[in-house]
C-alpha cells in the first residue's frame, strides 16, 4: 500500500494515443490494495488496453461487486462512471446498465468469491444471456478482506496460510463459461502483462459475453508454499496455448510471424486477432475441443492460459431482444408514450 | 315436500360457479359476467383459485349489483355446482332460499341436497354426450351449455352473449359457430325443460355501466408502465404478479414496436431470480432508463439487500408488489395487504421507501405511470402496492385517461451542456434544499460529471468516507428527501360524513370498494364516519390532520398485525389508542358486511348509551 499521492504534473513527453490522451488519463485513484497485489497489475493492464484502443474514458462503464477485486475500479479509468454494487451481483447490475445504453463499453470486474461463490448464479446467467461485456475475474482463490478463507476456486488440496487444507472441489469459471455459451473465453495471469493486455483489448471489441479469468496471487494470504494460486506455482504450471496480437483495422500493426504458426480471427467490427499458436493441438474456434483440452491439462496439473475460445461473429442480448439501435435511455416521450388516442382504443376493447 | 322460500331479486345477487381447475370454465364464466355488464348492469367478479394447474377446485364469483358496489359481498344466491369434489361445501354455502344449479346426469341421493334451497337440475353431461363425439368438445362445451341455460333462467340477453363470442374469437372465426351453437343448445334446453322452475333472480337491462371498462389490475399496471415510459422490465415468475410482466410484453409488442424497423423500444428479461430482477432494474435506472420489476412478498424478501443499495446510492427503480397471503409461501393464490412494513422499511440499516396504494385497476394505471416520475424525481425505489384481488381479477372501473401534454419528469439529471458550462457537480450535493441531488448518466461528458456509485458511505462528492459527520450529513439529507417525497406523492382522499362525527376511518388499496359500501350500510344504522383513503407513504400532512380531527379512527386493512396502523403510529406520532384496527386476513377479499359488522360493534362499545335511554329501551 502506498501513501503517496499521485503527482498531478505529467511528463510532457508521455506518449499520446489517437485521442490525445496519455496513459495517465486512463488511471484512477491510488490503489489501497497491498503492495505487490496481482489485482493492481490487472488494473494496469486494463488502463493500458483502453489507452491503446483509443477509447474515450467516459464511454466506458465499470461495474463490480464486493471484495478486493471489486475495489479496483476506483484505481483505473477515473473519468468513467463506476458502480460498486453488492456482493456477487455485479452481473445483474451490468445487464441492466447494458440494456439501458447499448453504446457504452461495459467492464465488469469481479473476484472468485464474488463470482464463484455468492454470485455463481448471476455469473452463469449473465453469460448464458450473452450480455455484451468484458467480465474480468481477479482470481486468487482466497477471501482477502476477511483475512484468508478459501474461496470456491481454491484447488482441492491447496493449503491456506494457516496450514488448513482445502477439501472441497474447485469451481473452474473458464470451464463453466465454455459450457454456458460464452463467446470469448480466456485465462491469463496477472504477472503476464504481455498476454493480458491484448486479451483485454480483444475482449473489449468482442460483441457478446467475454470472460477473462485472471489468476492473481494474493500476496497477503495466498502466496505461500502449498498454495496453487501463488506466483511461483502459477509460473511453474502455466501452460500458454497461444499468444495474442491484437489489431484494430484502422491501425494495422506490421507483425510478421512464420506462416503456419499464426491464426487470424476477424471479429464483427473488423478488428483482427492474430494468435500465435504455441500448442499444436489447440483450436480456439472449437468449443468442445477447448473444453476437452482444458480438462485434460487440468488433470495433468497445468493451468492453461491464452485465448481458449472465441466465436468472432457472436450475437448479444440486444440482438436476442431485437431492441432498437438507439439507446433505450435516450428515447423520449414521443417514442415511449403512446398517447390518449391509443388509450381510447384500449378502453374500447375493454368494454 | 313444501316449496322452499325463493330469494327474489332483480339485478342484485351473487352467482358462484364451482369448477375444476383446467376444465375450461374460466372463459365461459367470464362470458357470463361480461354479457351481464353489456346489459348495463355492474358486476364484480372474483376468481378463487388454487396453486395448481389442473384438477383442484376453483370458483368464480359474480356479484351482480345495479347499485354499483364492487367489493366482495359474501354469501351465495345461486350456486352453479360443477365440481363433485366440493359439492357438500358448495351446497352448504348457499343462502337459505337460494338456488342450486347442477348437472343431473347422474342421480344423487336426497341427502346431498338441502330443503331450504331451490334445486335446478340439468343433465349437462348427457346433453353433451349426445351432441358431441369429440371428448374434448364434450368437456369444453359443458361450460358454454350451462351459460346458455343460465341465460334462459336469469334473463341474460342472448344477443349480448353471441356478440361477445364473436368478439372473443375474432381471430379464430371457425370457433364462433360451434360456441354459439353450444350456447343456444343449453338455452333452448332450459327454455323447454326448465320453464316451470321457480327463479326469483332476474336480470333487467339497466344503464349503470356507462363508459366504464372491465380490466384486471395487473394488465392496467403494465399499461401504466408503458405510459410511464418504462423501457426495461426484469422479472421472475411469481403468483400473483406474473401477468404484470406478461401484459407489459403484450402492450409493448403493440405500442412500442418501431413501425419502420420492427425493433423493440423496450427490453424484457426474465431473470434467474428476484435478486437478479432488482439488480437489472437498478443497473438500468443508474444508466438513465426507466425500469421496473413486478413481484410478490417472497420476491420482496429476496430483494432486500439491493433495495437498500438503491435507497443509499439513490437510484430510481419501480417495484410492483402484487401482495398475496404471507408469511413464507403462505397462501400464494389468496389476497392480503401484508407487505406494507416489509416494503416501507425494506433492507438493513435505516431505510424508508415510497409506497403507492392503488384502489382499483384504473389507479393501478395512474399510479403505475406516476411511480416512474416519482422514482426519477426522488432518485429512490418506489413501490406500487397492489394485491391479488385487484391484480388478478377483472374490475369494472373508470376508463383509462391520459393528458397528451404530460411529459415524463426525468428529475434532476445534469446534462452535458450544464457540465460543459462549468456547473458544479456533486453527486450527493443538495443544491436546492430539497434533499435531492443532481445525477449524471454514464457517458455524458468526456471530462466532467463522472462519479463512483457505491453502497458504502460517501461524502457529497461521492467520495468514500466513513467519517461520522460526513455519514450523518448524508443520512440527514436522505431524511430531508423523504420530507420532500411527502409533499409530492399522491394526496390522500378525504370524504366527510354529512354530519359531524368523532369517528373516522382510514383505508387504502383494494379495500376501497367494500369500504364505500360499508359506509352506506353504517349510515343506515345511524353510524356516521369521515373517511380518508391513503394513497401513498410517506404520509401527507393531511393524514395526521385527519387523525387529529377525530376521537377514534378505524384503520381498515387486510393483514393480521395492522401494518398500516403501525406505520401511522410510527410516522405520524399519533396516540396509538386512537387508532382501532379492523382486520380481515383470511385470504379472501374484505367484504362490506365484515367492515360494517366490525365497525358497528366497536362503535357500540365506544359509544356509551346514557342510563336513562338504556332503561327506556
Amino acid at each position: 500500500m502506498t501513501y503517496l499521492a499521485k503527482p498531478k504534473l505529467h511528463h510532457p513527453r508521455l506518449p499520446k494515443n489517437a485521442l490525445g490522451h496519455t496513459r495517465r488519463d486512463y488511471e484512477g485513484a491510488v490503489s489501497t490494495l497491498c503492495a505487490g497485489c496481482g489485482h493492481d497489475s490487472i488494473s494496469a493492464a486494463i488502463v493500458q488496453a483502453c489507452f491503446e484502443l483509443d477509447l474515450p474514458p467516459h464511454r466506458i462503464a465499470k461495474l463490480s461487486g464486493i471484495g478486493c477485486s471489486s475495489k479496483t475500479p476506483t484505481y483505473f479509468l477515473g473519468n468513467s462512471h463506476g458502480f460498486n454494487s453488492v456482493h456477487g451481483r455485479m452481473p445483474s447490475v451490468l445487464t441492466g446498465a447494458n440494456l439501458a445504453n447499448r453504446e457504452l463499453v461495459y467492464m465488469g470486474v469481479s473476484g472468485d468469491g464474488d463470482s464463484a461463490s455468492i454470485g455463481l448464479g448471476q455469473f452463469a446467467h449473465s453469460i448464458r444471456r450473452a450480455v455484451n461485456m468484458v467480465y474480468v475475474v481477479m482470481n486468487n482463490g482466497v477471501y482477502g478482506l476477511t483475512k484468508g478463507q478459501f474461496s470456491a476456486t481454491a484447488d482441492k488440496g491447496s493449503k491456506s496460510k494457516r496450514g488448513a487444507v482445502n477439501t472441497d472441489a474447485a469451481i473452474d469459471l473458464v470451464g463453466m463459461a465454455l459450457q454456458l455459451g460464452a463467446s470469448f473465453v480466456a485465462r491469463s495471469f496477472s504477472g503476464d502483462k504481455a498476454q493480458l493486455v491484448p486479451l483485454i483489448k480483444a475482449a473489449i471489441l468482442h460483441r457478446g459475453a467475454a470472460l477473462i479469468d485472471v489468476i492473481s496471487p494474493c500476496v497477503a494470504f495466498n502466496n505461500h508454499e502449498g498454495s496453487t494460486k501463488s506466483f511461483d506455482y502459477v509460473r511453474a504450471h502455466n501452460e500458454a496455448v497461444n499468444r495474442l496480437d491484437f489489431m484494430v483495422e484502422r491501425t494495422p500493426i506490421a507483425v510478421d510471424y512464420a506462416p503456419g504458426t499464426a491464426r487470424e480471427v476477424v471479429q464483427h467490427d473488423g478488428s483482427t486477432l492474430r494468435l500465435r499458436k504455441l500448442h499444436d493441438d489447440y483450436d480456439p474456434g472449437n468449443r468442445i475441443a477447448a473444453m476437452t483440452f482444458l480438462q485434460e491439462r487440468a488433470a495433468a496439473g497445468e493451468i492453461v492460459t491464452g485465448l481458449l475460445y472465441v466465436d468472432p461473429q457472436a450475437g448479444d442480448l440486444h440482438e436476442s431482444l431485437n431492441t432498437v439501435d438507439q439507446p433505450l435511455n435516450a428515447l423520449g416521450d414521443a417514442e415511449l408514450v403512446p398517447g390518449a388516442a391509443a388509450l381510447e382504443g384500449i378502453n374500447a376493447s375493454l368494454r | 315436500m313444501p316449496q322452499p322460500r325463493a330469494i327474489a331479486s332483480v339485478n342484485d345477487f351473487v352467482v358462484k360457479f364451482a369448477n375444476i381447475n383446467g376444465s375450461g370454465s374460466a372463459s365461459a364464466n367470464g362470458l357470463f359476467a361480461r354479457a351481464i355488464m353489456r346489459m348495463g348492469i355492474p358486476v364484480a367478479c372474483r376468481n378463487i383459485f388454487p396453486s395448481n394447474i389442473q384438477g383442484l377446485p376453483t370458483w368464480y364469483e359474480v356479484r351482480v349489483c345495479e347499485a354499483g358496489w364492487l367489493g366482495r359481498r359474501g354469501g351465495v344466491d345461486l350456486m352453479v355446482a360443477m365440481n363433485p369434489q366440493t359439492w357438500d361445501k358448495d351446497v352448504a354455502s348457499i343462502d337459505p332460499g337460494g338456488y342450486l344449479f347442477y348437472d343431473s346426469s347422474k342421480p344423487l341421493p336426497p341427502s346431498k341436497f338441502r330443503d331450504d334451497v331451490n334445486v335446478i337440475g340439468m343433465p349437462i353431461t348427457e346433453i353433451c354426450n349426445k351432441a358431441y363425439t369429440d371428448a374434448r368438445q364434450k368437456q369444453l362445451f359443458k361450460n358454454i351449455i350451462y351459460v346458455g341455460a343460465l341465460s334462459s333462467l336469469l334473463g341474460l340477453d342472448p344477443i349480448e352473449v353471441e356478440k361477445l363470442i364473436g368478439e372473443e374469437f375474432r381471430s379464430k372465426a371457425k370457433l364462433i359457430v360451434p360456441n354459439v351453437k353450444a350456447f343456444l343448445l343449453g338455452r333452448d334446453w332450459a327454455r323447454e325443460h326448465l320453464a316451470g322452475v321457480q327463479m326469483g333472480l332476474k336480470l333487467q337491462r339497466a344503464d349503470k355501466v356507462k363508459d366504464r371498462i372491465f380490466v384486471e389490475g395487473n394488465s392496467a399496471a403494465a399499461l401504466g408502465a408503458v405510459y410511464g415510459g418504462a423501457t426495461v422490465c426484469a422479472w421472475y415468475p411469481i403468483t400473483p404478479s406474473t401477468s404484470v410482466a406478461e401484459a407489459f410484453m403484450r402492450h409493448c409488442a403493440k405500442l412500442r414496436t418501431d413501425p419502420q424497423t420492427g425493433k423493440a423500444r423496450y427490453a424484457v428479461v426474465q431473470t434467474e431470480d428476484e435478486l437478479a430482477s432488482i439488480g437489472v432494474v437498478i443497473g438500468a435506472g443508474w444508466n438513465g432508463a426507466r425500469a421496473f420489476t413486478c413481484t410478490s412478498g417472497p420476491g420482496v424478501s429476496l430483494m432486500q439487500e439491493f433495495l437498500g443499495l438503491a435507497y443509499f446510492a439513490e437510484i430510481p427503480s419501480v417495484v410492483f408488489d402484487v401482495q398475496r397471503g404471507g408469511p413464507s409461501t403462505g397462501m400464494p393464490t389468496r389476497t392480503q395487504q401484508s407487505d406494507l412494513l416489509a416494503c416501507a422499511y425494506a433492507s438493513h440499516g435505516d431505510t424508508k421507501h415510497v409506497l403507492l396504494f392503488p384502489e382499483d385497476p384504473r389507479e393501478c394505471f395512474d399510479l403505475g405511470a406516476t411511480a416512474f416520475d416519482l422514482a426519477d424525481r426522488l432518485q429512490t425505489p418506489v413501490f406500487v402496492m397492489m394485491d391479488l384481488d385487484i391484480g388478478m381479477n377483472d374490475w369494472l372501473c373508470e376508463p383509462f385517461g391520459w393528458d397528451d401534454s404530460r411529459r415524463m419528469d426525468r428529475g434532476k439529471v445534469m446534462t452535458r451542456e450544464a457540465l460543459e458550462a462549468g456547473k458544479e457537480f456533486g453527486r450527493y450535493l443538495d443544491v436546492d434544499g430539497d434533499g435531492i441531488p443532481y445525477r449524471t448518466h454514464p457517458g455524458t461528458h468526456p471530462a466532467r460529471g463522472a462519479y463512483f456509485t457505491r453502497g458504502t458511505s460517501k461524502d457529497r462528492y461521492a467520495r468514500y468516507s466513513e467519517e461520522g459527520p460526513i455519514y450523518v450529513d448524508n443520512m440527514q439529507r436522505l431524511l430531508q428527501k423523504f420530507e420532500t417525497a411527502r409533499e409530492i406523492v399522491p394526496r390522500p382522499v378525504r370524504e366527510d360524513a354529512e354530519r359531524k362525527t368523532q369517528f373516522g376511518a382510514i383505508y387504502f388499496g383494494s379495500s376501497a370498494a367494500s369500504m364505500r359500501e360499508a359506509l352506506e350500510a353504517l349510515r343506515g344504522q345511524g353510524i356516521h364516519l369521515d373517511t380518508l383513503r391513503v394513497r401513498a407513504f410517506p404520509f401527507h400532512d393531511d393524514v395526521s390532520e385527519f387523525i387529529a380531527d377525530h376521537g377514534q379512527v378505524f384503520v381498515v386493512e387486510q393483514n393480521r398485525d395492522g401494518q398500516m396502523r403501525t406505520l401511522l403510529v410510527n410516522e405520524c406520532g399519533v396516540d396509538p389508542t386512537k387508532l382501532i384496527s379492523v382486520l380481515n386476513y383470511d385470504g379472501t377479499p374484505i367484504t362490506a358486511r365484515f367492515i360494517t359488522r366490525e365497525i358497528a360493534e366497536k362503535v357500540g362499545v365506544l359509544t356509551p348509551v346514557p342510563l336513562k335511554k338504556r332503561v327506556a329501551r
